[in-house]
């Protein structure tokens, strides 16, 4: 088939043909449901009516939902683009191990955030009880749990690997001659930045706040576990609405809102972004990045690295800590908590205490997860190869392809999820026993973050370059191995990091989903909190903590074989 | 178009290489073979399977995330009547019957269990389940038959009550509150952490039972006064318990939690070395807890009738009855099912708990809400 099929593809006469594949996706997977329940609350509607302030109720969250997306989206960008740029232009000791830990807040369930934070800024978390001793206080002083400061505050926990890992990897990726251009022209590093490399990163910027943003407007546990009642985003309410007051027109509406928002902001944020890709490669790779000397680069490194620290290693450490501290005895004294050390909460994953019939061991778990994982990026990455290069030959098609496909993400997983319900009701796509369907719905979500990640660096490599390569009489295959895929390489990593986080930390649509013999890791953690008793929080920590071992092995593996090819 | 392909190769030798080889195999083992422990497998499978003679048929059982039992219990029913279950937990109460009422013409499952007296009434309005009069009905105190046409079957109640930490009230010698009206009393003030009743099933128990008390009159009222005594909500039991609550190993600030009256036999049960007594009890005073009875029923349209009935059968026998207190800390229907020690020494039962008519939840529910997030949230 090569050879005809791909002089066929040159002559553009199997264009039809490719994009079926990522259409077909969406349409069989993410739009067939999805139209279901949108029928149904439609039909229901006709039937119930809405009730007489449902204006009310759709605007109240939605003004709450817009502000709260923005102020985080900022906070983050805020966070991240120090971040970014020190990743970026930098080498320096504990870089690549920083990396990998600034990404592990994104696999972690909420019901796991929650935990942490509290464990860290709960009024019996370690910062509080720290203060308490040292003043001699009676209450807690840090009473930031259930306010919009928690949620802002893990929002950022959470999306600031986003910025990171996509400006980030741009930076990195950059020709740094234009910049030096500029120095050497005249101009101060700050124009040189505002003028020059800004807009050079354009397009990974516009990416890495569109899917912050996104991400944040459809937040459901952060706002549910550490807000509190005062705060509900539309997710939130149509998660009330579907699943406790089983308002289905209500519910319906509100997701269509939340959808249509969703393309709306994707539409801005592409009208924005225009035709801003410029092709522009390193000559040596790793060239624009230089190791820390002088005390501006000091100073800043070590700023960023504190930061980062701060903000995103503290609550995994105090995750980690907290799995191993037993709080004891004197219940009561609401000042004084002793403290010991165990390891019994891990002792205790192993042990079927019960004989229950769902019982786990954390390593079966442990492997489902690699194994839903592991399909998520074979599925995300090979459908978002084919969607990215298509997307970047900017033809009509991919116009309109563009915005459907950050759908997913702005899609609530209880109206996608009753909507499976509703369409895999039949083998072999059964809700029930299909166990694929789970890495598939991951695929979804992860899917825009790929095509995101993919996209602008596919179009960052100039022509010229393929050409000189042919002209020199390299193969196509050769083009491929030594011109395109060392630059692109870096972005498939990271795009591979990012599908492979969001489905190991996945939690509302694997719950729906997941059969109690086949538990993820994160639905493992879930039900040790479910039930009250002195191990079980213990054990959802470990568990928790076993998790982020996993997942930072396995981003240290994907970074390093990634390397070794490179360098081979 | 051959770079794409090349891409696709690359991605996908990095990534069996990396970590999954061995696990992508094992995806299809996981799926295809039964394994001792684990229950019947993919639809395919299972077709498969049915061509040998004498195979078990499959029965699927719909439940809520907190069903749980022993693998003994289980199996002992698998083999007596050649039958795997398949269970499919489809989250809280609410959702798992939003998610049967949805697939009313396309049954997930033959059986559903999970729908509590909140939600009978939707259930039944909702033409889910096919009427059984099973004969183990008998062994059942009328009182939780709610359901004369036995669309639905009593399986098992709990009390949602306030728990409060021992060792708290001992220290500080304050009285524990014997009424819901001592909780606006100064001296409790903040000690108490309750759930919203929009987003958990405790925490709409507990407003339901202040309703009951207070009467549809009054019960804002009180939820103001408890707020001016700087009642915390929170969303969920989870946050409520672990975070808050002062008598779990969260070690949380407020010594008062809305949990079930069976959560001090669980601290009890589910320790590595079990304390002498429970660090935690309940307040079991008149009308101060709500009492929730949890439903089976067989879904309308199985193809396995006969052996749904003995399935529901079986969760009203003995030997599930007995077996439920210590997996889903709830208690037995069936009069003759005993509780297990750990229970009868650690929980108290509450004799007067607040009672409302199924029907009259079901009618009231999402105006209740309402009001009460009116009153206290904003």
């Amino acid at each position: 088939m090569g050879k005809t099929l791909f002089q066929n593809m040159r002559r553009g006469v199997a264009m039809p043909f490719l994009w079926a594949l990522p259409l077909l996706f969406l349409a069989v997977f993410f739009f067939y449901p999805l139209i279901a329940i949108f029928r149904l609350a439609v039909t229901a509607f006709l039937e119930q009516g809405l009730g007489a302030d449902t204006l009310h109720e759709v605007l109240q969250p939605l003004e709450f939902t817009f502000w709260q997306a923005a102020l985080s989206t900022l906070l983050t960008m805020a966070v991240g683009l120090p971040a970014a740029y020190v990743f970026g232009r930098y080498r320096f000791r504990g870089k690549n191990a920083l990396r990998v830990i600034t990404t592990l807040p994104f696999i972690l369930p909420t019901v796991v955030v929650a935990a942490s934070f509290n464990a860290l800024l709960g009024p019996r978390g370690g910062l509080n009880l720290v203060l308490m001793n040292l003043f001699h206080l009676a209450d807690p002083p840090v009473q930031i749990l259930n306010s919009l400061a928690a949620i802002l505050l893990v929002h950022v926990f959470y999306n600031t690997t986003i910025v990171i890992r996509t400006v980030g990897g741009a930076w990195e990726q950059m020709d740094p001659r234009l910049e030096q251009a500029a120095r050497v022209l005249g101009a101060s590093p700050a124009r040189a930045l505002w003028e020059v490399t800004l807009p050079l990163l354009r397009p990974s910027l516009l990416a890495a706040a569109l899917l912050v943003f996104l991400f944040d407007f459809t937040s459901f546990g952060v706002i549910l576990l550490l807000g509190g009642p005062r705060f509900a985003t539309l997710e939130v309410d149509i998660y009330i609405q579907a699943t406790q007051m089983l308002n289905l027109p209500l519910a319906g509406l509100l997701s269509a809102v939340q959808m249509t928002c969703t393309l709306g902001i994707t539409l801005i944020a592409a009208a924005v972004s225009g035709k801003g890709l410029t092709p522009l490669a390193p000559r040596v790779q790793g060239e624009g990045v230089q190791p820390v000397r002088g005390w501006r680069s000091r100073v800043a490194v070590g700023a960023v690295v504190a930061l980062l620290i701060l903000l995103l290693v503290t609550p995994l450490a105090a995750l980690v800590v907290r799995s191993v501290t037993r709080l004891d005895a004197n219940r009561g004294e609401r000042g004084q908590v002793q403290t010991g050390l165990t390891l019994e909460y891990y002792q205790e994953l192993f042990i079927n205490r019960r004989q229950s019939i769902f019982y786990v061991p954390p390593i079966i778990a442990a492997r489902n997860s690699l194994i839903y994982a592991g399909a998520t990026v074979m599925i995300s990455l090979s459908l978002g190869f084919l969607t990215a290069h298509l997307l970047n030959r900017r033809s009509r098609m991919a116009r309109l392809f563009d915005p459907l496909l950050m759908l997913p993400l702005g899609a609530s997983a209880v109206t996608l999820g009753l909507g499976f319900v509703l369409v895999f009701n039949r083998p072999p796509f059964n809700a029930i026993g299909f166990p694929f369907l789970i890495p598939i719905v991951h695929s979804l979500v992860a899917l825009p973050f790929v095509v995101r990640i993919l996209q602008p660096a596919l179009a960052s490599i100039p022509i010229s370059l393929r050409q000189a390569a042919r002209v020199l009489g390299a193969s196509s295959w050769q083009v491929w191995r030594e011109v395109d895929f060392p630059i692109v390489s870096r972005a498939a990593l990271v795009a591979a990091v990012f599908s492979f986080t969001i489905s190991l930390g996945e939690f509302g649509a694997t719950s729906f989903l997941a059969r109690p013999e086949y538990p993820t890791l994160p639905i493992a953690i879930y039900r040790f909190l479910s039930q009250p008793g002195a191990l079980n929080y213990g054990q959802a920590l470990a568990m928790a903590s076993v998790l982020l071992a996993i997942c930072a092995i396995s981003i240290w593996v994907l970074e390093r074989v990634q390397w070794d090819t490179l360098s081979s | 178009m051959k770079k794409v392909f090349g891409f696709l190769f690359v991605i996908l030798g990095v990534i069996v290489l990396s970590a999954c080889s061995a696990a992508v195999s094992s995806a299809t083992a996981t799926v295809s073979a039964p394994s001792a422990a684990v229950m019947p497998t993919s639809a395919v499978t299972a077709t498969a399977a049915s061509v040998q003679s004498g195979s078990p048929a499959t029965l699927t059982v719909m439940t809520h995330d907190s069903f749980a039992a022993s693998t003994g219990v289980i199996q002992q029913f698998e083999q007596q009547n050649n039958v795997k279950l398949q269970f499919v937990p489809s989250g809280d109460a609410g959702a798992a019957l939003n998610r049967a009422i949805l697939s009313k013409d396309a049954p997930l499952a033959d059986v559903f269990y999970g729908v509590d007296n909140t939600f009978l009434s939707r259930a039944l309005s909702g033409g889910i389940y096919e009427p059984y009069a099973s004969p183990a009905l008998a062994d059942i105190p009328a009182e939780f038959k709610l359901d004369a046409q036995n669309f639905a079957l009593p399986v098992d109640y709990g009390d949602v009550c306030i728990n409060y930490d021992k060792a708290y009230f001992t220290q500080k010698n304050l009285p524990v509150p014997q009424s819901l009206e001592d909780l606006t009393k100064p001296v409790y003030k903040g000690l108490l952490v309750v759930e919203n009743p929009a987003t958990s099933s405790p925490g709409t128990a507990f407003l339901l039972a202040t309703v009951a008390h207070f009467g549809e009159q009054g019960y804002l009222e009180y939820w103001k006064a408890l707020r001016q005594n700087d009642v915390v909500v929170v969303n969920d039991w989870e946050t409520a318990y672990y975070t808050n609550f002062a008598g779990s190993s969260g070690q949380g600030a407020q010594p008062m939690v809305i949990s079930y009256s069976s959560s001090p036999a669980a601290e009890v049960a589910l320790a590595k070395t079990p304390p002498k007594e429970a660090p935690t009890a309940s307040i079991v005073a008149p009308d101060t807890c709500f009492r929730q009875v949890e439903f089976v029923g067989i879904l309308k349209g199985t193809k396995n009738r006969a052996l749904a009935e003995k399935f529901v059968d079986f969760m009203l026998s003995k030997s599930f009855q007995e077996d439920m207190p210590l997996q889903m800390f709830v208690y037995p229907v069936n009069k003759n099912a005993k509780v297990p020690d750990v229970f009868t020494q650690n929980a108290q039962v509450p004799t007067q708990p607040a009672h409302l008519d199924y029907q009259s939840i079901e009618k009231n529910r999402d105006a209740w809400l309402k009001a009460w997030n009116d009153a206290v949230i904003k």
